[in-house]
This record gives structure tokens, C-alpha cells and sequence, in this order.
């Protein structure tokens, strides 16, 4: 059965995307398509899950072709896991965007583009996830890529152009790493199977060794987004549309952390670049935060943290321990979800409060409890407050750390707690900002409209009250008192400062759409499900670190034998 | 055979020049450089194949004698990829220069904010600590009087229009 299950993660979304291509003169179809084969991939994802879980890893040679020559998909715990994980966030982030669709209509957010793009780039996903072989993985991340450079600059205005450009050059260059990498390792060992590459890898030179591992870290630490490869992320990601930031957040960095594992569990299993890896987890972790404490924009300090938490999993994955790894690979299955509704949240504020820059939102609690809410418990969970499921990854990570026992493992463990903190004050400013102060206390400082606001008001007086001190004074700066504060309230409201105040205050008191609410709190439930589950989830990450530390249930499944060719 | 010192000079001289080029501010040099990048990738796919040999077809020339066939397998699929993304850029170009009349790479001006910014957030700031004068305009507290006198004649905030 397996044989026919494993591909469809790929194939379903790749036919899907042909059909959508083919239907889209059809809103109507094309959502209904889009929505059955990403239905059908979450399926058959979590049904090879359990097969994973219950038998072990297991291999597919596609096309029948003898192992080492052909391309080779394989399903073990954590590639069930990662896929049931994304399939699972790909079909909440498709729904919101069908809801935000419909509602919008198709200005900024060409549909008909969207959905085929949509599962071309979760088809290279899935690809990404099951690939057996390093050139299947490079496809995949390219495959996905390809998706999402055309995802970024959807509708074509100045900002995503301009935030698309830096994204593109930065994932250009990591690719031609990744790929002069793969001609290296073939050089060196005559393969790209990943399973053999693991024994063969194993009998190189260590100086060989060392510069293969370290062109794919840098390859991958590219596309995860880890300290000092970092800065492009917050960069390119704020300026896409709401549902395009969510899945690429919750998704395509963590194509990368996935790689890394692979990288550091399966093919160079000495822990040669643990210590460097901590170093890096240690200041992703810290610069991240600090720049995400920085921001008045919702998007953007989102996307700080994005990179902050990212060097928790990388973190997990330096220990090297199977402890570390199932707090790694647990971390990574809860920041996918916790992500994605993040910032699916904050497309749902930039709509009711017309903005996401956190110093002209306001009020938004009283005026949408239920918004107020999906906000909150996804913001605590990643701050990591107990019992949400955040808390439980960190504690794992934590624990693992102490038990390592190494100096570096407790300065780590110390930086995690701190970035925790320092979370928590990032998302508490926001949410004491945007959704607790009454509107008419939103500062916007420094927007040029109340600037100028201010301006009058100074200077008026100066004027006038040279002239009398009487009635006339008095009278002028009333009147420029009304501006100011007519300028002031369309400020606070609007949606870009440009806006007249009317259209501004329209925007902002739409309603919002059911379909995109219920999508965004089904994905807030399931987060909050994640607790519940984290049990025998944790569970898993432990039986599937297990299997990436004894590296024999991946080699055998490929070939077989214990024996490697 | 001996190994050709020319492939590797070559490889360097293109990696060079493309990473030369990638730095640069303009996006047509940035593309250029991404093609010389690629075609360097290529030719060092190629040469892990080893020594040149015969066409990899069976009956058509002797096994002993073949060249390696996956290394350029991985180049034609490398090759299409490279087309498709250096397209892809060339129409982001264009799409570029219609905005703006410039394709050079943009400065991220949210991030210049925050880089201005001073260390102290205004917002930050409890008002009733300052001096009247030192408030900001609009704070409520310091305006709370004038205000009320205003909501006579004035839709307060709301404030659409009508005056």
C-alpha cells in the first residue's frame, strides 16, 4: 500500500495544480479543486503517519528503477510527521485565502494565479520531505522556490517587487551552494542516495568531510533562516499578502530546519560543526528577539521571532543527543503551526484595524473580542507560557540541554529562557498596544499626517497670539485644534496614510469574513490541540529522534539489508 | 589521462566574475551574475564526472570507455532550472522598471526607521510625569477640557466631515 501512497504527497498537488491552471476561467472550481487535493494530501499524509509509526521506515523506488540508480522517496517518522504537519497548515492558510478571495475580490491577490502556485508549492514540499536522495531534496527546495518567488510578488506593486528581489537573489545563491555542494559529494563518493552517502560519507578525509558539511549547513542555514544568514527573512516576508507570509513562516524555513537535520543526523553523524551550530543557535536565537523587541510593525517583529525561535530547533539539533532531536523535531511541528496562525492573525488585524503597524492600531480588543482572542492564546503559546504546547517544546529543549551537560549546553539553555522572556515582552507590547489602550491613545508618531497634525498646532499660536491674546486667538487654534484632531483620527484609523479619512474609516470597520475567522480558528484550535496531544506527539519526536540517532532504520529501509552496497 | 587544468580555471574565473557582478546594486548585473554563477556550477557538476569519455549508449560505443551519464543528468536538470528562475527575474526586472524607471535593489525603508529611531519610545513615556508643555500634542489628559468644550460643534472622533 505504501508504494502507492508515498508519492501522492507530490503528485496530488502537481496534477491539482494542472487541473487549477486548467479550470481558471473558475473561481468557484478551481477553490473546490484546490481545497479536495489538499483534503486528499492531508489524508493520505497522516495515513502514512501511522503505516510510519506503526512499521517503521519505509522506502518507494519511483519508476522501479534498482535502488542506487533510481530516485528513491522515503517515509520514516519524522518525514510522516513533517508532511501531516505542513499538509495540515497548507489546507487552513488555502481556506483563509479563499475566504480573503472572496471578500476582497482579486485586485491585489490574483486568485486564479494563487491556487495553482499554492500546490505547485506544497507539491515541492512534499517533494522536499520525502526525498531519498540529495538531488531529489535540491529539486524539491527549487520546486518550492519557483512557488514561492512567484507567491512573494503576487500582483506585482513596488514593495513585494522590492522585498521579492531580495528574496530571490538570497534563495539563488543558497541553491547554487546547495547545488555545487551535491557535485562535490558526488565527486567524493560516486553517489547522491542518501542512505549511501551516509555509510560512504563516513570513509572520506575529515578535512573533506568538514567542507561538504559545511557548504550544506550553509546551503540550508540559508533557507532556515539561521544566524548569520538571516537578514533577508524579515526583509521579504512582511510585504506579501497575509496568507503567502503565513505558510511561508510556517512552512519553507522549515524546509530548511528539516534539511539540517538530515544533514547533521543522517550524513555527518560525528557532530564535527555542533559546537559552531550552537554558537549560530545561540545568536539566532538573541538577535532575533532583540530585533523582533524593536518593531512597531505586527508582520515584522513576527517575523523576528520567526528567526528567533528557529535558532531553538537549531539548537536541539547541535546537542546531538536523541533527547535534543525529539525536542528539536517536536519544537518544529508546534512552530509551524504557532506561526502560521500568527501571522494569519495579523492579516485578520490589518483588516479590522486597516493597519499592522502596531502604533496607529488600537482598541481592538473592545471592538473585536473574538479577534482579541485568537490573538492571545497563540502569542502566549509562543512565549512559551505553561501549559501551552510552546512551553512544553522549551522544557524539552531545556531539559535536553542540562542533561548534555557541556558548558556551551548551558549558556544555551540560559539564552533560551532569556529569549522565552523576551518573547513574551514582544508580544505583550502588542497586545497592550493594539488590542488593550483605547483607540484615541494611538501616538502615531511617526506617520507625516500627524506630524503635520502637530506642526499646525504649534505653530498657529505663535502666530495668532502675537497678534491678541483675546477671542481671535483663541478661535484660530480651536480651528486648528479640529484639524489636527480630524488628521489625527483619520491617522489612527486609515489604512495606508495616503487614504482620505472616510475610505480609511470604511476599511477599517468591514466586517470580517466568516470563512477566514473560521479558518484562522480552526488553526488556533489546533494549536491549543497541540497541548492536548503532546503527549503521544512528544511520544513520536522521541521514537523518531531515536530512529535519526541509530541512522539504521533509514540505511536498511533504502537497501533492504543492514548491509549497504 | 591527465586532469585538465582548464575546467578548474575556468570554474574560478566564472565564480569570480558572477560574484562580482551579484553585488552590484543594478538588477540586469545581478541577473548576469546569477547566469555566470550557474553556468560555473555546471561546468564543476561536469568535471566530477572525471575524464572525458565516450557518449554513455549501449551498443554504440564500449562500456570501458563511457562517461559518467548522472553528472549530466543533473546538469540538464540544473540547466532548466536556471532558464526558468533567470526568466523569472528578467520579468521582476521589467516589472521593475515600470514602477519606478529603476532597477536597482531598494532599501528596506521600515528597517531605516527603526534604525533612526531614538531609545526612548515616546509612547513609552508616561505623560503625567512630563512638564504641560513637554506633552504631546494630542495627549488626552492635557486636552481633555478643550475637547469637551469642542464636542458642541464637532463629531468627536469619528470626525467624517461635517463641521
Amino acid at each position: 500500500m505504501i508504494e502507492v501512497l508515498a508519492p501522492l504527497p507530490v503528485l496530488l498537488p502537481l496534477l491539482g495544480a494542472a487541473g487549477a491552471l486548467l479550470v481558471s476561467g473558475h473561481p468557484a472550481f478551481q477553490r473546490a479543486l484546490s481545497t479536495t487535493v489538499l483534503t486528499a494530501v492531508l489524508a493520505v499524509s497522516v495515513v502514512l503517519l501511522f503505516v510510519a509509526d506503526a512499521e517503521g521506515a519505509t522506502s518507494v523506488s519511483v519508476g522501479g528503477w534498482a535502488v542506487p540508480l533510481g530516485i528513491v522517496l522515503v517515509v520514516d517518522r519524522l518525514s510522516a510527521l513533517m508532511l501531516v504537519v505542513a499538509s495540515t497548515v497548507a489546507l487552513g492558510v488555502l481556506v483563509f485565502a479563499v475566504g480573503q478571495g472572496a471578500a476582497d475580490g482579486s485586485e491585489e491577490t490574483p486568485l486564479s494565479i494563487f491556487h495553482p502556485t499554492f500546490l505547485v508549492l506544497v507539491a515541492g514540499v512534499g517533494n522536499a520531505f520525502l526525498a531519498g536522495d540529495l538531488f531529489n531534496l535540491y529539486v524539491g527546495f527549487e520546486i518550492l522556490l519557483m512557488a514561492s518567488y512567484v507567491l512573494l510578488t503576487l500582483g506585482g506593486t513596488a514593495a513585494r517587487i522590492r522585498g521579492g528581489i531580495t528574496y530571490i537573489v538570497v534563495s539563488l545563491t543558497s541553491s547554487l551552494v546547495f547545488l555545487a555542494a551535491i557535485g562535490l559529494v558526488y565527486a567524493a563518493t560516486g553517489t547522491v542516495n542518501m542512505a549511501q552517502l551516509a555509510v560512504r560519507l563516513g570513509e572520506l578525509p575529515e578535512g573533506t568531510q568538514v567542507l561538504l558539511q559545511s557548504m550544506l549547513l550553509i546551503a540550508f542555514g540559508i533557507k532556515a533562516a539561521v544566524f548569520p544568514l538571516s537578514a533577508w527573512l524579515p526583509d521579504s516576508y512582511p510585504t506579501a499578502p497575509a496568507p503567502v507570509t503565513a505558510v511561508f513562516a510556517g512552512l519553507l524555513t522549515k524546509v530548511g530546519v528539516y534539511a539540517i537535520i538530515r544533514t547533521q543526523t543522517l550524513l555527518f553523524p560525528g557532530g564535527a560543526l555542533d559546537d559552531l551550530l550552537m554558537w549560530a543557535a545561540l545568536a539566532t536565537m538573541l538577535v532575533g528577539i532583540l530585533g523582533a523587541v524593536a518593531q512597531r510593525d505586527l508582520r515584522r517583529m513576527l517575523s523576528f521571532t520567526l528567526v528567533s525561535h528557529i535558532g531553538y530547533m537549531v539548537f536541539g539539533i547541535a546537542l546531538g543527543t536523541a533527547a535534543g532531536l525529539a525536542g528539536a523535531v517536536f519544537y518544529v511541528a508546534h512552530h509551524i503551526a504557532i506561526q502560521t496562525t500568527l501571522f494569519l492573525v495579523a492579516g485578520l488585524v490589518e483588516r479590522q484595524g486597516g493597519t499592522t503597524s502596531v502604533d496607529r492600531l488600537g482598541g481592538l480588543a473592545r471592538r473585536s473580542p473574538l479577534l482579541a482572542v485568537l490573538f492571545f492564546v497563540p502569542a502566549m503559546n509562543l512565549a512559551g507560557i505553561p501549559p501551552l504546547s510552546g512551553f512544553i517544546g522549551k522544557v524539552g529543549l531545556l531539559q535536553a540541554g542540562v542533561a548534555e551537560g557541556s558548558a556551551v549546553a548551558f549558556t544555551l539553555v540560559a539564552g533560551g529562557v532569556v529569549t522565552s522572556l523576551l518573547t513574551l515582552l514582544a508580544v505583550a507590547r502588542v497586545w497592550t498596544r493594539a488590542f488593550w489602550r483605547s483607540p484615541n491613545q494611538s501616538p502615531a508618531e511617526d506617520t507625516a499626517a500627524a506630524a503635520a497634525a502637530d506642526a499646525t498646532l504649534r505653530r498657529r499660536p505663535e502666530h495668532d497670539g502675537a497678534a491678541s491674546d483675546g477671542e481671535a486667538a483663541d478661535g484660530g487654534s480651536r480651528t486648528a485644534l479640529q484639524d489636527a484632531w480630524r488628521r489625527h483620527t483619520a491617522v489612527a484609523t486609515a489604512a495606508e496614510p495616503d487614504l482620505p479619512p472616510a475610505a480609511g474609516a470604511v476599511r477599517a470597520l468591514r466586517p470580517l469574513p466568516a470563512t477566514m475567522v473560521g479558518a484562522t480558528t480552526a488553526l488556533v484550535a489546533l494549536t491549543v490541540a497541540l497541548t492536548g496531544l503532546a503527549g503521544p506527539l512528544y511520544g513520536l519526536a522521541d521514537r523518531a529522534a531515536t530512529d535519526l540517532v541509530d541512522r539504521t532504520p533509514y540505511t536498511t529501509s533504502v537497501f533492504g539489508t543492514e548491509e549497504v552496497p | 589521462m591527465t586532469p585538465t587544468v582548464v575546467l578548474p580555471v575556468m570554474i574560478g574565473g566564472l565564480y569570480a566574475a558572477g560574484v562580482y557582478l551579484l553585488l552590484d546594486r543594478s538588477l540586469t548585473r545581478v541577473l548576469l551574475g546569477f547566469v555566470l554563477l550557474g553556468n560555473a556550477t555546471n561546468l564543476l557538476l561536469l568535471s566530477t564526472g572525471g575524464p572525458a569519455g565516450l557518449a554513455p549508449i549501449l551498443g554504440y560505443s564500449d562500456p570501458e570507455q563511457f562517461n559518467d551519464p548522472l553528472p549530466q543528468a543533473l546538469i540538464l536538470t540544473a540547466i532548466v532550472i536556471t532558464f526558468g528562475v533567470s526568466a523569472f527575474v528578467l520579468a521582476i526586472i521589467h516589472r521593475s522598471w515600470r514602477l519606478a524607471r529603476n532597477e536597482a535593489v531598494g532599501t528596506d525603508e521600515e528597517d531605516r526607521r527603526v534604525a533612526a529611531r531614538k531609545a526612548t519610545d515616546a509612547d513609552e513615556l508616561d505623560p503625567d510625569d512630563l512638564a504641560p508643555e513637554d506633552r504631546a500634542a494630542m495627549h488626552a489628559d492635557s486636552r481633555a477640557g478643550v475637547l469637551e468644550e469642542l464636542a458642541d460643534d464637532v463629531d468627536l472622533p469619528a470626525g467624517s466631515g461635517t463641521r
